[in-house]
């Protein structure tokens, strides 16, 4: 069987059995939840405290951004969920075994499980980012710098977790994978800001260690994307005679975007971790 | 029920087979293996398994527990690749992945996408072994009614007991007539009627000309449903026995009393004797000898009590090549007998015939 049709038959199977098992209808229910509650809090903030000039507009993106790491680590969440059974546990109960008998290669089904997974933490990344940035406005008339962007940044990160538990799960039982995909996650959120603040402070050594952090994981990196397309434009910061450089220390809040190298970094990251996964699962005992 | 289409002897998917990978092998063995080893570190599963299975037969695949049988499985599917040694499944190497659409495979532990109902499971498989998509609706509905779940092809897997999941399994097997069906343990979950169904469609799968690589522990089962066995144990072939060479293997046990040494030397000019109790078994007797042996017997001063005929079962030579005791009147079907090879964990020097 051609790999791309293999890959098509187990993404929709996975697609299928997010429908079934209600991961698809939870994430629809949540988002629009965040959504509801996400208007409801800023027009409430908007109603203490009109929005009207941009120390207002910092304080509402610096709201936003809370919120979006909020997100951010429920999509992390969700994704080491999802992908932490997705492949061994599947193995040791049975379930793979009489599909990897049939003409499918192993790399097939970890591609076929990851794009259908993929598929549905991207677009509910997208669909809740967007409807959350859209509430805000809604509520408060603050746009960030980047709409667009900022959710897209979010599904990237959430690409990169999912990645790496999926690739963890080719070979380390489903708790003990998920527990170690979140704490990398946590550590390189953590190297990130401490990068953050080197880059304030003139610091190599903390900037060593949010690059190193960046390259070992790049989740961080699509991170401080999404805090930069959150965050006020520059305009607004002016107006308010703020200095991007003094808010540089604060883990909410990036002067610039990251560099096209670091987002070819986090393609070529994805990929290699597949391929690892793909290597680790074609050598799996079954 | 339980009646396969097309049981009719004759190769019907031979063209197929032609045309396909292979083709040059369409009469050449289904299974070959030459010593075939695997090992997981230190542990050696498979020490080198060297047999041959050939196309149209009914291939038990017998040995006790941890004899390596289902690694040995997985090897032939591609599963698992061996540590040494070759083999050829259906004329190609062990894990070409090609060859697995035409291989239907049982595994011993199967379990369903339990969210599924079984119509369902079984559009995957069909999906998955590449079928055309026009023969699904009648594949499914042939699959479902030979195992026996076509009233509850609707239902979530799930809901079914073990018993209904096993015949889900052997449905999935038996997808798109493959010409080589590996089954494994295929009745451990069934009742009584259920490993009844299961001997039937193997028969019928026989009748169609499919090979069929049955791994069991159950020797009785194994007994009336194929044509040659393999016993394996310690990760090897220890005897290769052809069960219509086995069942020819006939003998006498008699009752006698009198001069025990007289009447043993008469009964070993018709076959090598053994005392078992009160009793004296001749083996490899012919059936027209028997009157004469007693004759003899009597005329050598033995008084004759009794005079039963016996056949060597399959668990008579299983248990004498692996050491248990024999017990020649154990002919019929007993879990006893499935318990006693499961739990047997030693043995003398093994015998290869």
């Amino acid at each position: 069987m051609s790999g791309i049709a293999a890959i098509a038959i187990i993404a929709r199977l996975t697609l299928r059995e997010a429908v079934r098992r209600k991961l698809l209808w939870s994430l629809a229910g949540l988002t629009i939840a965040i959504a509801v509650l996400t208007a409801w809090g800023f027009s409430r903030l908007a109603d203490a405290s009109p929005v009207t000039g941009p120390i207002e507009m910092v304080g509402v993106s610096q709201v936003l951004v809370l919120l979006a790491f909020m997100f951010s680590f429920v999509l992390a969440m969700t994704a080491v969920f999802a992908a932490s059974p997705a492949i061994g546990p599947e193995i040791e109960s049975g379930l793979l075994l009489a599909m990897l008998a049939r003409p499918i290669r192993r790399g097939d089904v970890l591609l076929g499980r990851w794009l259908g997974l993929s598929l549905v933490l991207v677009v509910y990344a997208l669909v809740a980012g967007y409807l959350e940035i859209g509430a805000v406005a809604w509520a408060t008339g603050y746009l960030p710098a980047e709409p667009v962007q900022a959710p897209l940044y979010l599904a990237g990160q959430t690409l990169v977790l999912l990645t790496l538990a999926i690739v963890f799960s080719t070979r380390i039982a489903s708790v003990a994978g998920g527990a170690v995909a979140v704490v990398a996650y946590g550590l390189a959120w953590m190297a990130g800001v401490l990068g953050g603040v080197g880059d304030s402070l003139n610091s190599d050594v903390l900037r060593w260690a949010g690059f190193v952090a960046h390259v070992v994981l790049p989740s961080d990196i699509l991170w401080r994307g999404s805090v930069f397309a959150l965050s006020p434009t520059e305009q607004v910061l002016k107006a308010g005679g703020l200095d991007g450089r003094v808010l540089q220390v604060s883990p909410f809040y990036a002067s610039s975007p990251p560099g096209p190298l670091w987002l070819a970094w986090c393609v070529v990251w994805i990929v290699a971790a597949l391929a690892v996964g793909i290597v680790l699962l074609r050598d799996r005992e079954v | 029920m339980f009646a396969l289409p097309g049981s009719t002897r004759q190769r019907e998917g031979a063209e197929e087979a032609a045309a396909g990978p292979g083709a040059g092998w369409a009469d050449g063995p289904a299974i070959e293996t030459r010593e075939l080893r695997k090992e997981f570190g230190r542990t050696v599963a498979l020490a080198g398994l060297t047999m041959t299975v050939r196309r149209g037969e009914v291939f038990g695949f017998l040995g006790p527990n941890g004899a390596g049988k289902t690694t040995a499985v997985k090897l032939l599917l591609g599963l698992t690749r061996p540590s040494a040694g070759h083999g050829h499944v259906l004329g190609e190497p062990l894990g070409d992945v090609a060859t697995r659409r035409r291989v239907g495979y049982l595994p011993e532990l199967f379990r369903y996408q339990g969210w599924m109902t079984a119509r369902e499971v079984l559009a995957l498989h069909c999906e998955l072994a590449r079928l055309p998509r026009s023969s699904w609706p009648k594949e499914i509905a042939e699959a479902l009614e030979l195992v026996g779940l076509a009233d509850r092809a609707d239902d979530r897997s799930e809901t079914y007991s073990k018993g209904m999941q096993q015949r889900l399994g052997l449905g999935v097997a038996l997808l798109g007539r493959p010409e080589l069906v590996v089954l494994d343990e295929p009745t451990s979950a069934l009742d009584p009627i259920g490993r009844q169904d299961v001997r039937r469609i193997i028969g019928s799968l026989r009748d169609r000309g499919t090979t069929v690589f049955l791994n069991s522990h159950l020797l009785t089962e194994v007994e009336r449903v194929c044509d040659r066995v393999a016993i394996v144990d310690r990760g090897g072939v220890v005897a290769e026995v052809s069960m219509a060479e086995l069942t020819q293997e006939r003998g006498v046990r008699l009752r006698i009393s009198g001069p025990d040494g007289a009447a043993r030397q008469v009964a070993a000019r018709y076959g090598p004797t053994r005392v078992d109790g009160e009793w004296l078994a001749v083996d490899g007797i012919a059936d027209a000898d028997v009157p004469a042996l007693v004759r003899e017997l009597v005329a050598a001063g033995a008084a004759v009590h009794a005079v039963v005929p016996t056949r060597q079962s399959l668990e008579d030579r299983f248990m004498a090549l692996l050491g248990a005791d024999g017990n020649a009147g154990a002919a019929a079907e007993s879990d006893a007998a499935a318990d006693a090879v499961a739990s047997r964990s030693s043995g003398p020097e093994r015998v290869r015939p």
